[in-house]
């Protein structure tokens, strides 16, 4: 069985075909295709979100790029939420069209169970259960795996997100988007002593996240300093990153005890941050507990994840007519 | 123009109460302010006080973040990261600005123009630790809110 998955719920266009035995075998991403063919005769700069123009010619690059024609997909999975209507509604309405034109059935998929599902696309996947903390540019959430399609929100960000904070105090900073590079290159010049960040929301038991009182203590620090030299910035940048780092890695201790699991699989764009996975590591290593991160490539949003999610889905029986629905809002225990 | 200065964000969330109370029918709030200005702490005083319960997330990275709070539609904009004005007729802007919703958007000078025209202006100013609220009218309606927060 293979399966076309489509993904246009937010900035990235993402189209992708699973096949049950050889796994991922097309894995496209607008952002990062060199285009080898033209779009409508000229290879234009589109617009971010301008899903319509490039799903298509996307769909026709992954059919050829795995060798596999209309006849080969069996189903097209795509996000039906949560995420910005209009985008939602471009994937969608392609997906549905195909479906009836290929005869194939089509599935909705909920955005944030592809990108856990995508933590098993992996040579060692975890077993079941584990608890997931998904960090990224838009999302900071840890839940509770029990099973396939059975998931728990032990806690989220009350306000922006871990990697928000960190493109945002880059700004502050005066370093390049996105942030979190930029930030943890210069943290390694920085002395850590210098300043002390809190580590919010810590202090009191719980297993929610704020970073937005981090932007405001940077805003306050930089506006103490009269001038900001170069080791400033570095000194902020690694004061900011140890505290966002330990914060994460506080919740991630609790939510382990909490929920008695002995897994950790982390998943979004700032788990490719090295300070990050050290700390993480060293925590399994006290707990003696596993940490897991799947392909970088599958981390920030992808339409692999979908196609994957659809073929799970699938393979349970769900199935749905040809009426085009999307939820724009969408929460995850609504599953 | 009216101008309140802000001491604190436990002060922010009170103002975004008060202001709240005055927001009737279909209405349009623009948030305009630096990085860490208090912006989304504003409009969580007021996505609050309308009846939410529970988390108001930034919107940066959404773009936009519907609610329901009572059989209204609420929708908190955050245009940050938009490059170009034409990028929200992808995020299917005019779905939002419908009858009856009300929309607070922040960063709206990224639209440079290509919203519908709001009621409501709000300028917010970092001083210290402290922050000025600069709140104009833009509308007969905004006219209407912005006597009705005078008197309360």
């Amino acid at each position: 069985m293979r399966v076309l998955g489509i993904e246009t719920s937010c900035d990235e266009t993402g189209v992708a075909i699973y096949d049950e035995h050889q796994g991922i075998i097309a894995n496209l991403l607008y952002s990062q295709i060199e285009l080898h063919r033209e779009f409508g005769g000229v290879v234009p700069e589109l617009a971010s979100r301008d899903h319509i123009r490039k799903t298509l010619p996307m769909i026709d690059e992954a059919l050829l790029a795995s060798g596999s024609k209309p006849e080969d997909i069996h189903a097209i999975a795509y996000t039906a939420g949560p995420g910005l209507v209009g985008a939602l509604l471009v994937g969608a309405s392609i997906a549905k069209s195909l479906a009836l034109a290929w005869n194939i059935p089509s599935l909705g998929i909920h955005h944030m169970e592809g990108h856990l599902l995508a933590a098993l696309l992996t040579d060692n996947p975890p077993d079941y259960p584990f608890v997931a903390l998904l960090v990224s540019g838009g999302h900071t959430q840890l839940m509770a795996c029990h099973e396939p399609e059975n998931y728990d929100l032990l806690g989220e960000s009350q306000d922006d997100a871990a990697g928000e904070a960190f493109d945002k105090v880059a700004r502050m900073l005066g370093l390049p988007y996105p942030g979190g590079p930029a930030i943890a290159d210069l943290a390694t010049e920085g002395k850590a002593a210098r300043f002390s960040f809190p580590r919010p929301m810590t202090s009191k038991p719980g297993l929610d996240f704020s970073f937005s009182g981090l932007k405001t203590f940077t805003l306050n620090t930089i506006a103490s300093l009269k001038v900001l030299s170069q080791q400033d910035k570095a000194d902020i940048a690694v004061a900011f990153q140890e505290a966002v780092v330990d914060t994460i890695r506080i919740k991630c201790e609790r939510a382990l005890a909490a929920t008695g699991m002995n897994s950790l699989v982390i998943a979004g764009g700032v788990s490719a941050n090295v300070a990050l996975r050290e700390s993480l590591n060293h925590l399994s290593a006290r707990l003696h507990c596993q940490v897991f991160y799947p392909d970088f490539r599958l981390c920030t949003d992808n339409g692999a994840m979908i196609a994957f999610a659809g073929y799970h889905r699938l393979s349970k029986g769900h199935r749905e007519d040809l009426a085009i629905n999307v939820k724009p809002r969408w929460p995850m225990v609504e599953l | 123009m009216r101008t309140v200065r802000i001491e604190n964000e436990e002060a922010m969330v009170m103002f975004g109460a008060a202001l709240a109370a005055c927001l009737t029918g279909q209405t349009s709030v623009h948030i305009a302010g630096p990085l860490g200005a208090g912006k989304t702490t504003l409009c969580r005083g007021i996505i609050r006080a309308m009846g939410h319960q529970g988390a108001v997330k930034s919107p940066t990275f959404t773009l936009v973040e519907p609610y329901e709070i009572n059989g209204r539609h609420v929708f908190h904009f955050d245009l940050y990261r938009l490059n170009d004005p034409r990028e929200l007729e992808y995020i299917g802007v005019d779905e939002y600005f419908g009858e009856e919703s009300f929309c607070l958007v922040e960063w709206p000078e990224r639209a440079a123009g290509q919203l519908p025209p709001q009621d409501v202006d709000i300028q917010i100013d970092i001083v210290g630790q402290m922050r000025d609220l600069h709140i104009s009218a833009n509308s007969l309606h905004g006219e209407r809110i912005c006597q009705q927060l005078e008197q309360d």
